[in-house]
C-alpha cells in the first residue's frame, strides 16, 4: 500500500478543511481526489506531502507512519499547481534541485537531470530559466524535477489546471503513459470530472471535507452512490417523489443518466409526456430539456443527431428502463 | 440644440480623440512628471557634478571656469582619501549589520506574524521615522555618555569589562561609547535599520510559499532551503536596502559630529568645502565619491546575478 489516511483529520478553526477521510492507495496505481473547491482535496495532497499536519489521525507512506514526518524526509515528491520553479535557476538546476540537496555528486547529476529531461522531451532547454518557457513546458520541468528524485508516490496538484484545452488534453495522455511506464503510484487531485474518469484507475469524490465515494471510473459514472456524486459525475436527473408522485413510492432517490431517456419512442417501462422548453446544443452532443405537467424538468441527451429544429415548443414522450435507474443513499436527516 | 446623436458624436469623438493618439496620451502623462525631474533633478545634479572639474584659484579663494582633474586627484591624497576610507567603512559595517539585524525581523513579519502583530510590527518599524532624526541623534549622545543609560544598564549587567574590553579595540574603541567608533556605528545602524528591514520584507513578501514547499518536498532541509531558495531570492530586497543604508551614511554628516572620534566624513567634508572655503569643485568632487561607489556596487551585483530573478 502506498498512502493510507487513517481517519485524518484537518481543522482550521472552525473550519472542517479534511473531516475524518481514510483512503488507501494501491501501490502503482493512479488514483485522483476529485471534487470542487474547498471540498478538501488539496489539503489531502498537502497531507500526504507533508505540507500540512492533521489535526487528529494517522498517515501511513509505504508502510512507514509518516504523520508528523517533515516533507523533506518522506519520499514523495509533489508537482504544484502554480508549477513552483525556482526562478532564480536555470531548467538544469531546477530539476537537479532534489538531488543537490541530498548531496549527490555532480557528475552523477547532470546524468539524471539530462535522463529526466529527455523523459519529458525537453533536453534541449536544460540552460533556460523558467520564464523562459511556455505554461507547457514549465509544466514537464515541474514533472521532471520530481520525478528525478525517483520517488515511490508522484503528488500532483491540479497540473493541468492553467494548460489550455487542446494542451491539458495532450498532457492527460502524455501523464497516463508515463504513469504506466514508470509503475509509480500517482495521486493526483482535480476539480475536472472528465479528466479524472480519462486518467484514473480509482477517483475519490470529495465533498465538503469528507469523501462520497471512492470507485472506478465506470462504477462512478454508471453507479453513483450519492446525490452529490451522480450530479458531479457529468449530469444526472435526480428522480424522487416530488418529481414522479406517481412512480416513486416513499422516501427513495434515484439517479437517471440523461443519455438512458429516449425521446418519442414507446420502448422502455417508464414513460412520460411533455414539452420541448430548451435545447443546449454542445457540438459533439445535444441536450433537451423537457417540461413536465408538474413544471419540473428533466434532461435527456438523445445520442444520435437528430433534427433540432423542428422540436422547440413541441409536445414529446420520454421513456427509460427502471434499470437504468440508480437508487441513491440519502444522507439521513 | 444639437440632436442627441450628434452630442454624442462629439463626446465622443473628445474621448476619442487621445485613444487614437497614443503618443499625446503619453506625453500628457509623462510630461509634467519629466519635466519636474529633469529641472529639479537631472539639471542641477549634471551641473553640480561638472563643478567638479572646475578650477579653485587657491590664492584668490574665487572658482575659476577653467577645466581641471586636480580636484578629482586630489581626492586621492593621503588625507582625503583617509576621509573616502573612513566613511565608506562605516557605511559598510552598517550596511552588513543592519542586513543581519533586519533579516529575521522581516522574515518572522512575513512568514510567521498573524494580521495584528504585522500590523504592528510595520508600525513600530516605521514609527522612529516620524519623530526628527537631529532629535533622535542628540539622544543618543545622553544615552552613550558617560554617567549616560547604556552605561549604566552594561554597569547593572557587570558587563562594564567586556565594554571596557571592546573600547581598548583599536579603531573600534575610544575613550568612552559616546567618542568611538562603536557608538557612532550603533547610531547609524539604529537610525537606518528601517530602510533595510522594508524592503528585505517587501522581497521576502514576493515569495511564493509554494517555491518553500517545493524545496522542502524536494529533500532540502530548512537551512538548504534558506541558503539555496529563500536568500538568492531576497538579495534584490538585501541589495535595495543596502543602497539606503550605504548612501544615507555616505552622506550623512551630522551624525558624525555628535557621536564617535573626530575625524571628518565625506558628508562632512562637502560641508567645510563649500561653506566655510566656498571650494565648490572639491565639494562637488567629494560627492562625485556616493554616486561612484554605488554605481560600481550595482554593476558588481548586476554582474553577480543578484537581479536575475526579478
Amino acid at each position: 500500500m502506498s498512502v493510507i489516511f487513517e481517519n485524518v483529520k484537518r481543522h482550521f478553526g472552525d473550519v472542517k478543511a479534511v473531516d475524518d477521510v481514510s483512503i488507501t492507495v494501491k501501490e502503482g496505481e493512479f488514483f485522483s481526489m476529485l471534487g470542487p473547491s474547498g471540498s478538501g482535496k488539496t489539503t489531502c495532497l498537502r497531507l500526504m506531502a507533508g505540507f500540512e499536519q492533521p489535526t487528529s489521525g494517522t498517515i501511513y507512506i509505504n508502510g512507514e507512519d509518516a504523520t508528523w514526518l517533515p516533507p523533506f524526509k518522506r519520499n514523495v515528491n509533489t508537482v504544484f499547481q502554480d508549477y513552483a520553479l525556482f526562478p532564480h535557476m536555470t531548467i538544469e538546476d531546477n530539476v537537479g534541485y532534489g538531488l543537490m540537496v541530498k548531496g549527490v555528486r555532480r557528475k552523477d547529476r547532470a546524468i539524471r537531470v539530462k535522463d529526466a529531461l529527455k523523459l519529458v522531451d525537453l533536453a534541449h532547454v536544460a540552460n533556460r530559466r523558467p520564464n523562459q518557457l511556455s505554461g507547457g513546458q514549465q509544466q514537464r520541468v515541474a514533472l521532471a524535477r520530481a520525478l528525478v528524485n525517483q520517488p515511490k508516490v508522484l503528488l500532483l496538484d491540479e497540473p493541468l489546471g492553467a494548460l489550455d484545452l487542446k494542451l491539458r488534453e495532450q498532457m492527460q495522455g502524455e501523464l497516463k503513459a508515463l504513469q504506466k511506464q514508470l509503475g509509480i503510484t500517482f495521486v493526483f487531485v482535480t476539480h475536472d470530472q472528465g479528466e479524472a474518469l480519462s486518467m484514473s484507475d480509482r477517483i475519490a469524490v470529495f465533498n465538503q471535507g469528507r469523501i462520497e465515494q471512492v470507485s472506478t471510473p465506470e462504477t462512478l459514472y454508471e453507479s453513483p452512490k450519492t446525490r452529490f456524486v451522480a450530479d458531479f459525475m457529468g449530469t444526472a436527473n435526480i428522480i424522487d417523489n416530488t418529481l414522479l408522485p406517481d412512480l416513486i413510492d416513499g422516501p427513495q432517490v434515484f439517479a437517471l443518466r440523461p443519455e438512458k431517456i429516449r425521446l418519442n419512442s414507446d420502448q422502455g417501462d417508464m414513460t412520460l409526456q411533455g414539452q420541448v422548453s430548451e435545447i443546449f446544443y454542445q457540438g459533439a452532443v445535444t441536450k433537451i430539456e423537457i417540461r413536465l405537467p408538474n413544471h419540473r424538468t428533466v434532461l435527456v441527451q438523445p445520442p444520435y443527431a437528430f433534427d433540432r429544429s423542428s422540436l422547440g415548443g413541441q409536445p414529446v414522450s420520454i421513456s427509460w428502463d427502471r434499470a437504468d435507474m440508480v437508487r441513491l443513499e440519502e444522507p439521513a436527516t | 440644440m444639437m440632436p442627441a446623436t450628434a452630442k454624442n458624436r462629439a463626446i465622443a469623438s473628445k474621448s476619442g480623440a487621445l485613444f487614437n493618439r497614443p503618443r499625446l496620451k503619453l506625453l500628457l502623462l509623462l510630461g509634467l512628471p519629466a519635466v519636474w525631474f529633469l529641472v529639479i533633478y537631472i539639471y542641477p545634479l549634471l551641473h553640480l557634478l561638472s563643478q567638479s572639474f572646475y578650477t579653485f584659484d587657491d590664492f584668490t579663494m574665487t572658482v575659476v571656469r577653467e577645466f581641471s582633474l586636480d580636484n578629482i586627484r586630489n581626492l586621492f591624497s593621503p588625507a582625503n582619501a583617509d576621509i573616502i576610507i573612513r566613511t565608506a567603512a562605516m557605511a559598510l559595517a552598517v550596511s552588513v549589520f543592519s542586513a543581519i539585524i533586519a533579516f529575521p525581523v522581516a522574515y518572522y513579519m512575513t512568514r510567521h506574524a498573524s494580521g495584528k502583530m504585522q500590523a504592528f510590527l510595520y508600525i513600530s518599524v516605521i514609527l522612529p521615522m516620524w519623530t526628527s532624526y537631529i532629535v533622535k541623534a542628540y539622544s543618543w549622545t545622553l544615552i552613550l555618555s558617560q554617567e549616560g543609560v547604556a552605561y549604566w544598564i552594561i554597569d547593572a549587567l557587570g558587563l562594564t569589562g567586556v565594554l571596557n574590553a571592546f573600547l581598548d579595540i583599536p579603531s573600534i574603541g575610544g575613550n568612552t561609547l559616546s567618542t568611538s567608533n562603536l557608538g557612532r556605528f550603533l547610531v547609524f545602524t539604529y537610525i537606518w535599520l528601517p530602510f533595510m528591514i522594508l524592503p528585505i520584507q517587501a522581497a521576502l513578501q514576493r515569495l511564493s510559499e509554494s517555491l518553500l514547499d517545493a524545496s522542502s518536498d524536494l529533500g532540502a532541509r530548512p537551512f538548504q532551503t534558506f541558503r539555496h531558495v529563500i536568500l538568492p531570492l531576497c538579495i534584490p530586497g538585501v541589495i535595495a536596502g543596502s543602497i539606503f543604508t550605504f548612501s544615507l551614511t555616505l552622506g550623512d554628516y551630522i551624525i558624525p559630529q555628535l557621536v564617535g572620534p573626530p575625524g571628518l566624513f565625506i558628508g562632512n567634508m562637502v560641508y567645510v568645502q563649500q561653506g566655510s572655503i566656498g571650494n565648490m569643485p572639491m565639494a562637488a568632487a567629494f560627492t562625485l565619491v556616493p554616486i561612484l561607489i554605488i554605481a560600481v556596487y550595482l554593476y558588481f551585483a548586476k554582474r553577480a546575478g543578484a537581479f536575475d530573478a526579478l
